[in-house]
């Protein structure tokens, strides 16, 4: 997987090397000077590259110069969100038995520090003679915000796709909006956080939420890079029992991977709901009821760390 | 004839209340603060360095003692507008001596509350995000917005009536050395004490009375605000601006009483801070105590009735749980130990009166302890999935050295401050005298 990655981003900085130089072609004769300098030896090894035409050209490796890993999208398109969506996920109760792998799953994507988790799954028990269940909890993404309505610098905004994103290079850390989120999603990196020098120098980039940041607020994010991308965010790939349902309101359907239903049938069939309705802050996470369990809640009980209790 | 005698008092009252140079206590005890400062900029400097991780607040506590101290901090401030414009307007006259030590407090309470907002920032080298991006909708921004507008009243307020008082200071270079007798020239050469100035500087001390109080209350309020717009148990509460008006008014009168205390034994003023003030300012905080105890009956009889789920834990807590041993001692040590003694002639003396303004402003600190912690270790959801310690919070000792250090510094403030300026105000008293004698 990480080779994987690593030989795609070569790849992607060598494509725009090779389009710098196709471009420069055009005005100048020796388009090599003009860009990277004359103090550039040939060190005599080739590359074989592939140029924005399809053509396959050998350069130099010498002459290949390094581009910064840049979000794709810039901050304003980042804020506006992807248009004409409404995404919303469901998450269905009774297939939850507290494996955490939605939670490793996020944890890794977004390289959060250690002991930090954006999905906790917490056991409840709605009264004294009612059955416990287990509960994954997100940030719910509220239409009405309390987070977003307290911060005093716009760092935590609301998109047109219903997303509820950070901004962590304007967060100033007051932490107002932890104070307002009656969900207790979001967290706080209270010192720096411990993550690959690689992934901490890596331009912010508030899809990705990546990198998290000393002194700054962070939460699940829908996974809004993957969804930009017509993927599913990684809690709801990761889950092996089919947990956690994504998608569109506009278009009415929602996935987990494997099935797909329409949103309104599964909110009418199964008695959708949505936590704390009574506090007005509009979810979009909505959740079906834990009846017809495919496991037990003791099966959970094994996972659930003691020293995170 | 009389008129000799009079210029005579006018000089005896000019010698009593000049500004003195600090005696060997008086040395000691500025070493002191400083030193408790200095302890503190250096828990300062380490929280700069590796972030709030020094603090033990986390994510359930996300606001610990930093958010007490400044709310206690904007409390105290609004002394400042009670004794000098509440009491000018209402036209109580026994108040005036103490305008100034009051003034000195709100200004000094209000620079350590702006600054202790900063330190709970966990990036505050991004402050100016604040002017570049600040959302009116916001109640911080609130916030910011009337702290400023009421650090520079309560400045002005201090710095107009002194204005009479340094032509006085002027006169006496060789007393007050040639450094300070260049702060002084700075600050109040130009004035020559015409009656047009006169004039002039009464109308401008009504005008910033009158507006203060408005924005006295709302700084208040607004504070208060910061934790009743949210939704959480204990803070969600329409009864908040009030009550934490009441608590402000108790805390900065008892903050009152212990300097008044300390200045009268310190500098002999006996004959100016005498015993009538004592008992009017006893007689004072057993109003404000009786008050901040009634917004304290509705704030948790009516929740306490009804033990609505949400806000059982935390209501239990309070009275008989974990924090019930500093809830009761706030409530008994800030509120009604203090009317019980001072509801008694005896009670009003000084010194009791002095130990009565310790209590007050001891358990006032709590009591805004109590207001932030309890309800964010109460949140809707369990608390679950988290480090075992993010149940619990009791501050670091970065955290106790930044607060003592805040506290330290806003005392040192305000002694410095009676260093360089009269604590009485010495044109009005000799004004005051004047009025006497006809």
């Amino acid at each position: 997987m990480e080779l994987e990655n690593s030989s795609r981003r070569d790849f992607l900085v060598a494509g725009l090397a090779v389009a710098g130089l196709a471009a420069g072609c055009k005005s100048n004769s020796s388009p090599f000077e003009t860009l990277i300098g004359d103090h550039v030896k040939p060190s005599g090894k080739k590359v074989k590259l592939l140029s924005v035409d399809g053509e396959e050209v050998e350069i130099d490796e010498a002459y290949l110069k390094p581009v910064p890993h840049l979000p794709p999208v810039s901050n304003e398109e980042q804020r506006i969100g992807i248009p004409g969506k409404k995404f919303v996920m469901v998450i269905d109760l009774s297939r939850c038995k507290n494996l955490k792998k939605c939670q490793s799953a996020c944890n890794h994507a977004h390289d959060l520090n250690p002991g930090e988790n954006w999905i906790k799954v917490d056991p409840m028990q709605s009264a004294e003679h009612t059955a416990p269940y287990w509960e994954p909890t997100t940030c719910m993404h509220c239409d009405e915000p309390p987070c977003v309505k307290v911060c005093p610098v716009d760092a935590t905004f609301k998109r047109e796709d219903g997303i509820v994103l950070i901004d962590s290079d304007r967060c100033i850390g007051c932490r107002f909006c932890m104070a307002a989120c009656p969900y207790s999603t979001r967290v706080f990196n209270w010192g720096a956080p411990e993550i690959p020098a690689d992934v901490a120098s890596q331009p912010y980039s508030c899809e990705t939420s990546i990198p998290q940041k000393k002194g700054t607020v962070g939460k699940c994010d829908f996974c809004a890079d993957m969804t930009r991308m017509g993927m599913l965010p990684h809690c709801v790939s990761a889950c092996p029992n089919g947990t956690f349902f994504y998608g569109d309101m506009n278009e009415d359907s929602v996935t987990n991977g494997a099935e797909t239903f329409r949103f309104s049938d599964l909110m009418r069939d199964k008695g959708g709901y949505r936590l704390m309705e009574d506090l007005g802050t509009k979810p979009s996470v909505y959740y079906l009821p834990p009846v017809a369990r495919n496991f037990p809640f003791q099966s959970g009980l094994e996972n659930d760390k003691t020293e995170n209790k | 004839m009389e008129n000799s005698i009079s210029t005579a008092y006018e000089e005896k009252i000019i010698q009593d209340l000049l500004p003195r140079k600090f005696k060997k206590s008086g040395r000691i005890l500025v070493a002191i603060l400083s030193a408790i400062c200095l302890v503190g900029i250096y828990a300062y400097y380490r929280q700069l360095r590796y972030g709030l991780v020094v603090t033990n607040m986390r994510d359930y506590v996300s606001w610990g003692i930093y958010i007490s101290n400044f709310v206690f901090f904007v409390a105290i401030s609004l002394v400042g507008s009670l004794i000098t414009a509440v009491f000018r307007l209402a036209g109580v006259k026994w108040g005036s001596p103490l305008t100034r030590i009051a003034e000195m407090i709100a200004v000094s309470a209000i620079i350590f509350a702006s600054l202790i907002i900063i330190v709970d920032m966990g990036s505050p080298e991004r402050f100016y995000n604040l002017f570049l991006y600040g959302r009116i909708q916001s109640p911080i921004m609130w916030d910011v917005i009337v702290i400023m507008t009421y650090f520079f009243i309560s400045v002005l307020l201090l710095y107009y009536p002194l204005l009479p008082d340094i032509k006085i200071l002027l006169r006496f270079k060789e007393r007050s050395g040639a450094r300070l007798h260049k702060v002084y020239s700075f600050l109040g050469s130009f004035w020559k004490g015409t009656h047009k100035q006169y004039l002039r500087s009464k109308k401008a001390i009504n005008v910033l009375c009158i507006t203060i109080i408005p924005v006295a209350f709302t700084i208040h309020t607004v504070t208060s605000w910061l934790f009743a717009t949210t939704y959480r148990p204990g803070w969600d509460s329409t009864n908040f601006g009030a009550y934490f008006i009441a608590g402000a008014f108790l805390v900065g009168a008892g903050a009152v009483v212990v300097a008044m205390y300390i200045f009268r034994t310190w500098y002999h003023l006996e004959d100016y801070i005498t015993l009538k003030h004592f008992d009017k300012m006893g007689r004072v905080l057993v109003l404000l105590c009786l008050l901040y105890l009634y917004f304290n009956v509705n704030e948790f009889l009516t929740p306490f009735f009804k033990m609505k789920e949400s806000e059982a834990g935390y209501l239990n807590d309070m009275f008989s749980g974990s924090f019930a041993p500093v809830f009761w001692f706030a409530i008994f040590t800030g509120i009604i130990l203090p009317v019980i003694i001072l509801v008694f002639k005896q009670g009003r003396k000084p010194l009791p009166m002095f130990i009565v303004g310790i209590m007050v402003v001891v358990g006032a600190w709590f009591k805004r302890y109590l207001i932030v912690t309890p309800t964010l270790l109460h949140p809707f959801m369990p608390m679950h999935d988290v480090p075992a310690s993010y149940h619990h919070y009791f501050p670091t000792w970065e955290e106790w050295a930044i607060t003592m250090g805040s506290l330290a510094g806003a005392i040192l403030v305000i002694v410095v401050l009676c260093r360089i300026f009269p604590i009485i105000p010495i044109q009005e008293t000799i004004n005051e005298h004047h009025e006497t004698a006809k």
